[in-house]
């Protein structure tokens, strides 16, 4: 059992050594641990949030819609606990249990920021999109190209293997199209569009001459069975846990495959106060917990840690983590610690009405869309602004909720108002966002949480270069829309706070050098090389993809070099 | 993140959507809960409001589904205290036009009589939604019609009868043939 670190024996230190460490069960944590554990290492993963169950603790995933009491709105009682959710759309009756306690765990905007968190076994695997894209060279060369922040310190050449391991443990179905600003991978085979989205995409195709796709999207729900896993059922209700295992997440897939090895050890309600400094060996020793329940405090020693808690508590761990010999935290040398925070701009897009298919319509629901791959900058196209975006959406016909002029009330409303209206197609654009040095975090010490812990205050936001790309998303979708015979064109945009893409990254970037990067080409950590940073944090860059996936391959790249350096005697 | 729902909502708003409005795209509105609110004879009122809107037909109507109860568990849980004034007052006001309309309650009059109001004050809500600024009231039968609307069809009659269910389709296909006539899927 672990002892409490004020009286600590050489006999509870035994007890609490391991191989590995790794903080946090999401994506990066649940493929750190797999990955570790499958090469033999003795690890205990470190969660902040209660344990959950694979099937047994989705609670809700199998009641029928009428068994809601609000039918999935949520109440005042939530509105309050969760103001931040609510900013979106995320809030719904069926998973408000996953969704962070916002009154014990505040944090300070100093600019407005939306931060979606669960903190529970699996964190946000549970609640991700699941969209899985491959970047490509355009992505890992931009910043060099464009004398952007610093050039990343890997290309295609060198994450492309572990895109193939990520994607074929995860399960990927998803169409092969040959396009060199998306990279085809390891797919399962796609999903289907349906028959409006593939005649869009047949007119898009020809009036861009081939320039321009719309494709199915690549998603981590699994088309053919894997082992251990059903494929999707098309209930179209993942974010309530799958009792299926028909999506990727850390219960489904990741944990697992780790527990398989018997060399895992899970212990939630463990909140890692900070990263053990050995200044000696100028490597970690090991950290420091507080425990959730308790609020006691214990310590776990190991060779190595994987820093894996989500791009912004990822920081918070490290800037926690002050010694005398780094005062502003591990890694914190280069200066370049809590900053660069990037995410994805969105909350813009255009939707119309689609004619001509009135005698068609779908089987199942499909928890996936279409996708229309980045186009701007890219082959001798140029714009305005650096960089550019990617478009995600859908064509379905209305329903219920739809209104009919002519009618109001009565038998012929009910009966015109239960047969499905006239197909819709609607898609919202993906930015990508730069780095920049001045978005940051910092540790506010003046605000706790319910443990007394400081909280992050996040001072970020989107600038001219954004602002600019987002016109020309909106542009671009209204005419590519009107190309393909799309009829009463509605165009919106609503403004980006940062995080609210859900995609935030960046706070302890990779790079070629320690003066200007928190991690190397590896991700180890400059200052402590048995450090290992795999999360969102790591990016040096932010792409417009949708990021998991090339944390997945990050991860599992980092955990291989960091056995073989082990191995080795290096760290 | 869930962009599907995302798409779909985006969808919605975009469509001219009367139904659900803000209620069905940003959730439920704060407030204080106040269970007592209700009477039994106010849920009766609304079950007959409701069956007036959605009626038994060859599937079943809104009485079937207990919209009335419904409502008021979302009025109370769900709604801005402005807005539950709006509702409460709305019963008065509803049954006052009955009253100078027809001379008599709305409970009292016949089936015709209650198509008739209702299709005037639909009339009045949706006028008055036209010019409706977002800051003004929100019309008291565009929030029954809504919760008419939302509480049929995802109750289980309206979802498995009147429109069509399937709990697990194991499949997704694209293009399948659609005739006039064939109910909706109540989710998508």
């Amino acid at each position: 059992m672990p002892s409490d670190s004020t009286n600590i024996n050489t006999k509870a230190v035994i007890q609490n050594s391991y191989d590995a460490i790794v903080i946090g069960s999401g994506i990066s944590g649940g493929w750190a641990a797999k990955e570790l554990t499958e090469k033999g290492l003795k690890t205990i993963m470190l969660e902040r949030g209660r344990n959950l169950e694979h099937i047994k603790d989705y609670i809700t995933a199998t009641n029928d819609p009428w068994e809601f009491e609000h039918r999935g709105r949520t109440t005042e009682e939530q509105k309050k606990k969760y103001p931040v959710i609510h900013r979106g759309w995320a809030a719904n009756e069926a998973i408000m249990q996953y969704w962070t306690n916002e009154e014990d765990c505040p944090y300070t905007e100093i600019k407005p920021f939306t931060w979606w968190r669960a903190y529970q076994l699996g964190g946000r695997s549970l609640l991700w999109g699941r969209q899985s894209y491959r970047w490509s060279d355009y992505d890992f060369e931009a910043n060099a190209k464009d004398g952007i922040a610093v050039d990343w310190p890997i290309r295609y050449k060198d994450i492309a293997p572990w895109y193939d391991h990520a994607e074929k443990f995860a399960g990927i179905s998803g169409s092969k199209e040959g396009l060199a600003q998306l990279p085809d991978g390891q797919f399962l085979p796609p999903m289907d569009l349906n028959c409006v989205e593939k005649d869009i995409a047949a007119r898009i195709k020809q009036h861009y001459k081939n320039n321009r796709h719309l494709i199915i999207g690549r998603v981590a729900n699994l088309t053919e069975a894997i082992p251990g896993r059903t494929k999707c059922q098309f209930r179209n209700r993942c974010w309530e846990g799958c009792p299926f295992g028909g999506y990727f997440s850390t219960q489904s897939s990741t944990l697992p495959a780790a527990q398989a090895t018997g060399n895992l050890t899970v212990k939630p309600f463990s909140i890692v106060t900070k990263i053990l400094y050995d200044k000696d060996t100028k490597k970690a020793k090991g950290v420091e917990i507080l425990d959730a329940e308790t609020n006691k405090t214990y310590e776990f020693y190991a060779k190595i840690v994987f820093v894996c808690a989500s791009a912004l508590n990822t920081a918070w761990v490290l800037m926690n983590s002050v010694t005398d010999i780094w005062p502003d935290g591990l890694g914190s040398s280069s200066g370049e610690l809590g900053h660069n925070i990037m995410d994805h701009h969105y909350n813009l897009g255009a939707s119309g009405q689609v004619e001509g298919f009135e005698d068609k319509t779908v089987f199942g629901r499909r928890a996936n869309g279409f996708y229309i791959p980045r186009f701007a900058n890219l082959f001798g196209d140029k714009r305005d602004y650096l960089r550019g975006f990617g478009y995600q959406g859908a064509a379905s016909r209305e329903s219920w909720s739809r209104e009919i002029a002519e009618l109001n009330i009565g038998a012929d409303f009910k009966e015109a108002i239960s047969e499905p209206g006239v197909w819709n197609i609607g898609a919202g654009g993906f930015g990508e966002i730069l780095p920049y040095h001045e978005n940051k975090i910092t540790l506010d010490k003046n605000k706790k949480d319910k443990w007394g812990l400081p909280v992050l205050a996040m001072d970020a936001e989107i600038k001219e270069n954004e602002r600019r790309m987002r016109k020309d998303i909106v542009a671009e979708l209204k005419s590519m829309f009107e190309s393909a015979g799309v009829k009463d064109i509605k165009t919106w945009d609503t403004g980006h706070s940062m995080g609210h893409g859900i995609h935030e990254m960046g706070t302890a970037r990779m790079g070629r050098d320690a003066k200007t990067s928190v991690l190397n080409e590896h991700n180890q950590v400059w200052d402590a090389k048995n450090v290992f940073v795999t999360d969102g944090a790591c990016m040096t860059s932010s792409a417009c993809q949708n990021p998991s996936l090339t944390y997945m391959a990050l991860t599992a790249r980092a955990a291989d070099f960091a056995v073989s350096e082990l191995k080795k005697g290096n760290i | 993140m869930e962009r599907r729902e995302l798409i779909k909502m985006i969808t919605l708003a975009s469509g001219g959507v009367l139904i659900g409005g803000e209620l069905l795209l940003s959730g439920c509105k704060t407030n204080a809960r106040s269970d007592a609110a209700f009477s039994a004879d106010d849920i009766a009122f609304l079950d007959e409001v409701a069956e007036t809107i959605i009626p038994k037909t060859n599937t079943p109507g809104a009485k079937d589904a207990e919209v009335g109860k419904f409502m008021t568990v979302m009025v109370n849980d769900c709604y801005e205290a402005k807005d539950q004034k709006i509702f409460h007052d709305g019963l008065i006001k509803l049954d006052e036009a009955s009253r100078k309309n027809f001379s008599s309650s709305f409970m009292k009059i016949n089936t015709a009589q209650r198509k008739e109001l209702l299709t005037e004050l639909d009339n009045e809500a949706k006028e008055y939604h036209k010019t409706k600024k977002e800051t003004d009231p929100n019309h008291y039968f565009t929030m029954m019609k809504q919760l008419t609307l939302f509480g049929f069809f995802t109750s289980k009659p309206g979802a498995t009868e009147a429109l069509r269910y399937v709990a697990v389709p194991g499949k997704y296909e694209g293009c399948v043939p659609y005739k006039k006539g064939d109910k909706a899927w109540a989710t998508s």
